[in-house]
């Protein structure tokens, strides 16, 4: 199990624990964290998983796939640090990850 | 007009002469009569080869699942030849994850105006319309942001409060005890409203902007529609007055509305008019039929459903997944179409350049390969968010939100006022493989 905090736009804290190989928009779901909908399933196509990645844990998150980078330059409030959680795997190395959530998904 | 067009990335065009005007007549066997059962028996057994499913027949009767499920089961990536002197052939994509690829893939499967757009039939290609849904990287993004701030969750928390009191004003109003069309009451006035809103047209016109959506989605062909040449006139007029709400706002300080924010944003404010009336239609067409329809359907299958209808009574809280279910199970939008830009496979089929690929929402959201029961309606649906009637990839539908939004504030406002509300008789449907909506649907609220 990996350690991940969920950080709602309010401050909110949901510290759940993913299994290692899911991905965080499926750890969020399941542990029914809001703010956080999942909508296409995890296929990248649907943007309601949007999240802020802190900076010190991009080396490890990885980078946008082209898709992914398409749906989230649609969003208002996309930031650099911009990712969708579907897209990120949870492993070892992630343990203790903060993921920061938009006020809405869209 | 088209001409104006500049998208460096059209390689190809339509081939011409291929389908004109008038269209031939339509191929299809005699039927005794359009009974559902007579309907749905031929679509049960007929050599799948011999069924146009375009034909508006099977949508205005409302059979079309029958013939879907078996392409899914027998052939789920099966192209449609006969009555291609009207619509140049087509490939049905019928399966989510299919659909989920092509509408991911948007270098492979374009939208493209020119191509002929996002519906079954072409665009007219003496009257192209661009909108940015029927638009590729990396224009169509540049005019989606425009407009998309207006949908926004931020935006829409403002929008709350009048949603609802217009609800609240729109159901005291409605009659009791007797029987009222419930499409015509309920879902276009308070969809005309929002957009009104939306566009700040003003309110007292409201019904010119159903009647523009109506026009515009239209089957020229079909007794009662305006023909080709009348439709373009119509349309042309909304133009005309949506021009004079442009000159106006566009040296004034932006207000909110889709026209100041189109006339002000530097990617739209220098469309040309065809391109201007095209985005017109987009948003009047997505913001009215959509959740129109999903507000009759929602209706309709709480009356087909007893026992449903009776679990929300019970419990006020499942509005929320209920909307989710309303929107999958009716589809409003049954397809959206690509154009192939090179040949590429799919599901073990060759598709050609230049093929026209139709994803089919409505077949999608039945299928029980990755649905639970889909052919049932079940508003406490695990998961019923996903769900593929708001499409997915770059297209999906910006305006998703506020549909949750309408539907939801409805549904919790009928239910602090009404007990149930009875639905007569089978409703009128759209004579459209587009739009699946409602034209009538009689309902009486006991006094």
């Amino acid at each position: 199990m990996v350690k991940i905090i969920y950080v709602e736009h309010t401050g909110a804290r949901h510290e759940v624990n993913v299994p290692d190989g899911e991905n965080l928009m499926e750890g969020a779901v399941q542990n029914n964290v809001p703010g956080i909908d999942g909508d296409c399933g995890g296929n990248a196509a649907c943007a309601t998983c949007h999240c802020y990645i802190p900076s010190e844990w991009q080396a490890l998150t990885g980078e946008r796939s082209e898709l992914e980078d398409s749906m989230i330059e649609l969003a208002d409030t996309a930031q650099p640090n911009s990712r969708l959680a579907c897209q990120i795997k949870a492993s070892a190395a992630l343990d203790g990850l903060e993921v920061h959530m938009p006020a809405t998904q869209h | 007009m088209a001409t104006q067009l500049k998208d460096t990335r059209i390689t190809q065009t339509l081939p011409q002469g291929s389908v004109s005007w008038p269209l031939p007549p339509r191929v299809r066997p005699e039927f005794a009569n359009h009974d559902k059962a007579t309907l749905e028996s031929y679509l049960a057994s007929a050599p799948l080869d011999e069924v146009d499913i375009a034909d508006p027949l099977w949508w205005e009767s409302d059979t079309n699942h029958v013939y879907f499920r078996r392409l899914r089961e027998e052939a789920p990536i099966f192209f449609t030849h006969v009555n291609s002197n009207r619509h140049r052939g087509f490939w049905n994509v019928t399966r989510w994850n299919d659909v989920m690829a092509v509408d991911t893939n948007h270098q492979v499967f374009s939208s493209e105006a020119m191509l002929g757009g996002i519906t079954l039939f072409d665009m007219d290609p003496d009257f192209i319309m661009p909108m940015f849904i029927a638009m590729d990287q990396p224009k169509h993004d540049v005019q989606r942001k425009a407009v998309n701030p207006i949908v926004s969750g931020q935006n829409l928390a403002g929008y709350e409060e009048l949603i609802r009191s217009r609800t609240c004003e729109v159901l005291d109003s409605l009659p009791r005890g007797e029987a009222f069309d419930w499409v015509d009451k309920v879902s276009i006035e308070l969809t005309s409203r929002m957009l009104a809103t939306l566009f700040g047209w003003p309110q007292e016109r409201r019904r010119m902007l159903t009647y523009w959506s109506d026009v515009s989605t239209s089957d020229p062909e079909l007794p009662g529609s305006p023909g080709k040449e009348e439709r373009q006139g119509i349309l042309l007029g909304m133009l005309q007055e949506f021009t004079m709400l442009w000159n106006e706002r566009v040296n004034a300080e932006p207000t909110g509305d889709l026209v100041s924010m189109l006339a002000h944003n530097p990617a739209t404010r220098n469309m040309p008019p065809m391109e201007f009336m095209g985005n017109l239609v987009l948003l009047i067409v997505g913001g009215n039929d959509t959740t129109r329809n999903s507000i009759t359907g929602g209706l309709y299958f709480l009356n087909k459903n007893p026992g449903e209808y009776a679990k929300l009574k019970a419990n006020h809280g499942l509005v929320e997944n209920m909307v989710s279910e309303i929107i999958r199970y009716q589809t409003p939008l049954a397809h959206m179409r690509r154009t192939a830009l090179q040949d590429t496979v799919l599901g073990g089929q060759l598709i050609h350049k230049g093929d026209k690929v139709v994803m089919w929402y409505s077949s999608a959201n039945r299928d029980d390969t990755v649905l639970d029961r889909p052919d049932e309606f079940i508003i406490d649906r695990a998961r019923a968010r996903q769900h593929m009637s708001f499409g997915f990839g770059i297209h999906r539908c910006v305006g998703n939100r506020l549909a949750e939004l309408q539907l939801k504030i409805l549904w919790e406002e009928i239910l602090k006022r009404f007990d149930h509300i009875e639905v007569l008789d089978e409703p009128e449907r759209v004579p459209s493989a587009f739009v699946r909506g409602y034209k009538s649907m009689m309902v009486r609220i006991p006094a």
